[in-house]
Parts: C-alpha cells; sequence; structure tokens
C-alpha cells in the first residue's frame, strides 16, 4: 500500500508559498527553524510541559505557562540567510534593515506590549553591524527574545569572516586565517544584563527547542545563540566536512556546562564547544520601570483602532 | 477623525518652534517618541520625554539616529503614530532606514532642525545645507515629502500636516526645520481639538484571509493592517509584490517603484502647500523657505519702498518641488532671488522650473547665521538693473 503524507505538523505556521526557502543543503537553519516553531507553538499552549529536558538545578522555578496568543507573534529579522526566516512564518513577520532587528522589534514592543516579539537574525547582524542595539536593549531588559544562529562567518555574502569567526579560521577576507579574536556571544549578553542566556547548536534540536521556549516565556530580555554549520562556506573553507559532519562535529565536541565562566567559552577552531542554560534571572523590565515611575504605562495605553476605525475592523 | 479633547493644550503660549512641534506631534496623535539628543533638535525630545508618559505614550531615548529611525517604524506597525527629531549628523544616519520606511510605506515623521554643516560644524548655529539630503540622502529611487516651517506657529501647524500627509500617503514624512525655528520663541496659538483635523489610519476593509498587505487603493495607497490581529502581515525592505512577498525580478522592482514614486507625484495636488504674493507682474519674485523667508521679508519691504516690484513665493511643502507654481511664477517675473543658507540648493530646483524664462540669482550663505537682509535688498537690486 502506498504511505502517503501529504502534510508536515508545521505546514500551518509556514508559508508555503514561499517555498523553497533559499538556504543551501546541509545548512543548520531548516533545525534551528522547525526548532523555533515548534517552542512558539509549544509556548502557546496553556498547561504544557515545556520540553522533555529537565531544568538546571537550581532554576526549577524559573516561569513556565506559556499559553501564548499566536496571533500576536512577530518576528523580527535583519539581513541575512538567517534573516529570511521573518518571511518563511506565517506570523507577522519584519524583514528590516542590516543590523537594526532589535531597535524596530523594541519599538513594536513598546507600542504593543501584548505581542510576543521575537528576534531571530544572525550573528554578523546581530554582533558586528547591530551589536550596539543588542548591548542596550540588553541594558534596557526590554521584553524581547533574541535568537542568534552563528554560522561563523556571512553566508549570504559568499563566506567572510564575521565577529564570531574563530583565530586562525580561513573565510573569504582571512586567506591566511582570522587575525581577530571573536566574540562569547554568552558573556555579552551576560554582561549587558540579559535575564536568559543560552548556547545550543543545530544539533541539539531538542535542547534548543526547548531552550528557545524558556526564552520566549521569559520576561525581559533572553537570549539564545545557536551555532549552526554553514556547508557552503565556512565547513568548506576550513575542511570540516558536510553538514553532517559538522553536526557530528558537535555532538562528539560539545560540553554541556551550566555553571561556566562565560568569558572562558568563546569559540576556538577545532576546540570544544560550551554549550547549556548559562543565566536565567528576573529583574525589572523597561516597561516595568516606566510604570512604576510614572504610573501611566500600561498595556490599554496603545493605540488600539478606535472608533469608526474599530468599526471598519469589526465590519467582517 | 478630530485631535482628542485632553491632549490638545488649547490657547495662545509663548514658546519656542522645537515645543510648538512636539505639541503639534502630539495632537495629531503621536503616541511614540525614540530619539538621541542632539543640538538643536534636543528640546523636541526633552518636551516629548515629559509629555508622552501622562498620555498612555511611550518616549525611549535610543542608543543613536540609526535605532531612532528604526524604532520608529516598529512602532507605526504597532498602531503608534510616531516620530523622531534630530540635526544634521543624526539625519545622516537616519537614511538607510527612511528607505526602509519608505519601502516598507510605513507612516511616521522625521524632524530635521537644520544647523550648519557638513559634518559636526556649528551645532548651535543655523543652516540650511540638508535640503537636498532631505530628497536624495537614501539610496534608491524614490519620491520623498518634506515641509519647511518658518514659524514656531508652523512648527507646530506642519507637524501635524505631516502626520497626516504620512497617514494618507504612506511614507515617513520630514519636517525642515531650522535651528532659528526650534530655539525662536514666539506666540503659538493651540486651537481647540474639534478644529483640528486627522487623518486616521487606512485600515483594510477585507477578512485577514484576503488581506493583501501592498495592494493599492485607487490612489496608489496599500491599506494598513493592525499587527496581532492575525493578519500575519509581511514586511520587507527587498523589492516585493502585493503580498509583501520577495520577488527578485527588474518587473516587479518597476512594477513596486513605480507605485511608490507615483503615489507622490500623481497626488501633489493634495502636499504642495506655498504663500504667494504679488507674483503677477512683479520684478523679482523672492523664493524661500524657512527662517531665510523670514529674513527676506525685511529686504521686500525695503525693495517695496524703492518702488521695486516684489513678489513672493514661499516654499511650505519643498518636496516634492513645487514645481507648478515656480513655472508659473516664472512667465510672471523677470528673475528670481533665492537666498538659503547654503550653497544653491533649492535654487537648482527653481533654475530647473524657470527653465530660461526668468533668471535665478543665488544668495548663498554657508551657514552659522542668517543671512544680513542687505545681501538680499543688493541682490533685488541687482537683479532688476
Amino acid at each position: 500500500m502506498e504511505n502517503k503524507i501529504s502534510q508536515h505538523p508545521l505546514d500551518e505556521f509556514i508559508r508555503q508559498d514561499r517555498m523553497p526557502h533559499i538556504w543551501c543543503p546541509g545548512c543548520g537553519l531548516g533545525t534551528v527553524f522547525s526548532g523555533l516553531l515548534n517552542a512558539i507553538i509549544k509556548s502557546s499552549a496553556s498547561d504544557v510541559a515545556l520540553c522533555d529536558e529537565p531544568r538546571p538545578v537550581g532554576r526549577e522555578t524559573s516561569p513556565a505557562g506559556g499559553g501564548i496568543d499566536l496571533n500576536k507573534v512577530a518576528i523580527v529579522s535583519g539581513i541575512g540567510c538567517t534573516g529570511r526566516i521573518a518571511g518563511y512564518v506565517r506570523f507577522d513577520g519584519f524583514h528590516t534593515t542590516h543590523g537594526r532587528a532589535i531597535p524596530f522589534a523594541t519599538g513594536l514592543k513598546l507600542a504593543r506590549p501584548d505581542l510576543k516579539v521575537i528576534v531571530v537574525s544572525g550573528e554578523g547582524d546581530l554582533f558586528s553591524i547591530g551589536g550596539n542595539h543588542f548591548i542596550h536593549a540588553g541594558r534596557r531588559n526590554v521584553d524581547l527574545t533574541v535568537v542568534c544562529v552563528n554560522n561563523s562567518n556571512y553566508g549570504m555574502t559568499g563566506g567572510q569572516c564575521s565577529a564570531t569567526t574563530p583565530v586562525r579560521a580561513v573565510t573569504t577576507t582571512t586567506p591566511f586565517g582570522n587575525f581577530e579574536a571573536p566574540f562569547s556571544l554568552p558573556h555579552i549578553a551576560a554582561a549587558v544584563g540579559a535575564v536568559y542566556v543560552a548556547r545550543w547548536t543545530a544539533f541539539h534540536a531538542q535542547k534548543m527547542q526547548a531552550s528557545i521556549a524558556r526564552a520566549i516565556q521569559k520576561k525581559g530580555f533572553s537570549f539564545v545563540e545557536i551555532m549552526s554549520p554553514c556547508p557552503t562556506y565556512y565547513a568548506r573553507m576550513n575542511k570540516l566536512g558536510t553538514g553532517l559532519d559538522m553536526m557530528k562535529f558537535y555532538k562528539d565536541n560539545t560540553v554541556i556546562a551550566n555553571e561556566v565562566k562565560l568569558e572562558d567559552i568563546s569559540i576556538t577552531r577545532g576546540g570544544k564547544i560550551v554549550i547549556g542554560d548559562f543565566i536565567d534571572k528576573d529583574r525589572p523590565t523597561f516597561n516595568d520601570l516606566v510604570e512604576e515611575m510614572t504610573c501611566k504605562f500600561t498595556p490599554a495605553g496603545h493605540a488600539k483602532p478606535s472608533g469608526e476605525d474599530k468599526q471598519k475592523l469589526e465590519l467582517h | 477623525m478630530a485631535a482628542s479633547k485632553e491632549t490638545v493644550l488649547e490657547g495662545r503660549h509663548f514658546i519656542n518652534g522645537a515645543t510648538a512641534c512636539a505639541e503639534g506631534a502630539i495632537i495629531a496623535g503621536c503616541r511614540f517618541f525614540a530619539g538621541y539628543p542632539i543640538t538643536p533638535a534636543t528640546e523636541v525630545a526633552e518636551r516629548m520625554a515629559e509629555r508622552l508618559p501622562h498620555l498612555g505614550g511611550v518616549y525611549i531615548q535610543m542608543e543613536d539616529e540609526i535605532a531612532s529611525m528604526a524604532a520608529i517604524l516598529g512602532a507605526s506597525w504597532g498602531g503608534m503614530k510616531s516620530m523622531t527629531a534630530t540635526s544634521g549628523p543624526g539625519f545622516s544616519l537616519m537614511m538607510e532606514n527612511l528607505g526602509l520606511g519608505l519601502m516598507t510605506e510605513t507612516p511616521c515623521v522625521v524632524v530635521n532642525m537644520q544647523r550648519a554643516g557638513p559634518s559636526t560644524g556649528l551645532p548651535t548655529y543655523v543652516g540650511q545645507g540638508d535640503m537636498m539630503q532631505a530628497r536624495w540622502g537614501s539610496h534608491g529611487v524614490y519620491e520623498i515629502i518634506a515641509l519647511a516651517p518658518s514659524s514656531p506657529q508652523e512648527a507646530m501647524d506642519l507637524t501635524i500636516t505631516a502626520f497626516n500627509l504620512s497617514e494618507e500617503f504612506r511614507l515617513p514624512v520630514l519636517i525642515m526645520g531650522d535651528e532659528i525655528i526650534s530655539h525662536m520663541t514666539e506666540r503659538v496659538v493651540i486651537p481647540p481639538a474639534d478644529k483640528v483635523k486627522i487623518y486616521p489610519r487606512r485600515m483594510p476593509k477585507v477578512r485577514p484571509d484576503d488581506y493583501l498587505p501592498y495592494q493599492p487603493d485607487k490612489d496608489l495607497v496599500p491599506a494598513m493592517a493592525p499587527v496581532g490581529e492575525g493578519y500575519h502581515i509581511q514586511t520587507t525592505g527587498l523589492t516585493h509584490n502585493e503580498k509583501g512577498y520577495p520577488v527578485m525580478t527588474s518587473e516587479a522592482h518597476q512594477k513596486l517603484i513605480k507605485r511608490l514614486v507615483d503615489k507622490i507625484i500623481l497626488n501633489k495636488n493634495k502636499t504642495i502647500r506655498v504663500e504667494e504674493e504679488n507674483t503677477a507682474g512683479a520684478d523679482v519674485v523672492i523664493c524661500s523657505y524657512g527662517s531665510s523667508a523670514r529674513i527676506a521679508e525685511w529686504a521686500i519691504k525695503e525693495a517695496r519702498a524703492k518702488g521695486i516690484k516684489v513678489g513672493k513665493l514661499r516654499l511650505i511643502t519643498v518636496w516634492p518641488f513645487p514645481e507648478e507654481k515656480v513655472r508659473a511664477a516664472a512667465k510672471k517675473t523677470k528673475a528670481f532671488v533665492v537666498p538659503e543658507i547654503n550653497n544653491g540648493q533649492i535654487a537648482l530646483e527653481v533654475e530647473r522650473c524657470a527653465a530660461g524664462n526668468a533668471k535665478v540669482i543665488t544668495v548663498p550663505h554657508m551657514g552659522g547665521s542668517t543671512h544680513n537682509p542687505q545681501d538680499i535688498l543688493e541682490s533685488i537690486i541687482r537683479a532688476v538693473k
């Protein structure tokens, strides 16, 4: 008998009229994409156990729950391979300029505090051209989730070095190897005050999904870095093999360590990658402090369609 | 739609142009301001910081002007009317995201209180050197709307107009003020709320499933759905189709950009505003804008006292350029005198539209102060010789 499968469980949340996507075979973005969608969908259930993974010891009390309204999810991205995610999901999606997803998302979130605003972009977008916005959004503790897909190079423009390319790694703009020390992204996120900080790889599909779900449900500025293979450029130029080989590399060369000195976990060429749930804490958000000091910030304060417009909206 | 009573400080006030600009924004319904301190526009931010929290609005000081421009676009999609205010260096930083606002058709208002440049220049002194940057500063092909107030009263009035035009035509609208207008304190009359017309956001009239974010109405402007209501909006700075999906072809680009340009050009009669006086049979027409237009008033009076027939064409809308007005005036006068605090920017447009029918005399000034009105008078006298 013919066994026909015509539907994928995530079809409903994907803009199928935009398929095929632009990502290369072996790219880690497909795994991240489904991890992100599953995390959002799971977060929409009100009583769901967020993940099969137990929470790190001492952090069992961090907020669970979910119950987010899927119509109120907005994905904001910048430019690059990862930036295309905003256009593939069937949510409100904003594909902005290079590096500026976070300030755009800040405006969107403050205007509509009832939205769940998730920024998904690459490390070049978020930490090279957009680094200044990242540190200030963290400092303000705007209630945003930032998912950074770190593939160690600029994929869309053809494999140039980025702010996370390891020292000695070869890219099209570092033909003799990279002379510059890379950022440790969790270290930056923690230093600027993010309330949730994690790093996983595209291989750790379940843990990554659970981590994104946790980040989404966390009130405040939450950050998840996901190491992801770029077989077309980074892996090829550094003789790391195919996408599958890189997945094996992630499997064999990662160390889960939740309690770790974040300044020590920069990615090195061929070295072990430290992953885990590093930070999970609470501090007042931007909106909390506005409300406390002016007594005026309420979700009702946003410009809901009123009067005539509301009637127009209710026509259907 | 009328403005809201609670928020309009009806009455006579003695305030500077920056404060008047902020009040105009609030009257127009602006509830989100993102900015970065910069002389001489900081007073706009300070006023908004004081006012907005009491109106259920949001004031946020961003890390730079790039972020400020990005944030007001995000807030506008969030349903709040939004504004930022800056001066030359910040205006330069805003250019890329101004383009995003034009491409994604996002209503908002950008105020530039111009100072003398380039670079850091003279931060606390007047300039009008960004007039061409307002028109061409972002990369690519586009049309824009820019208004130039020449008094604190107009800073308020035109800010309201700017918000209305931004909603009607769905684009960032520029207020091209200058340091004098921003810092000058004068009487400003705020009208009663019910006398101010507010252009509401164009809401879609179709179900979310049938909604195409970039399907234009008859006037070439599409409706803008609210976020978070199931419309599943798609926006991108890439060339896109009616769905908002990227389409990487020359044909799609031609279609989209032609519409974005045409929605401004074909609706010019709704955006062009000038103050015209005695242009018919004039020996000379003074064509100016902003604080330069005020300085020119003295020269106009003196020249008239000397028996010279002087007309006036003050540009309130600078972009799209009031071509028809200048063309018509060029046929009725012998010469234009164009004082502006730059080396002749708008003068180039006047010259283009005069098309040889009248000569065009620039009165350049590199910035840092207004013209000596005597220089304008001498140019008028030179023009009639």
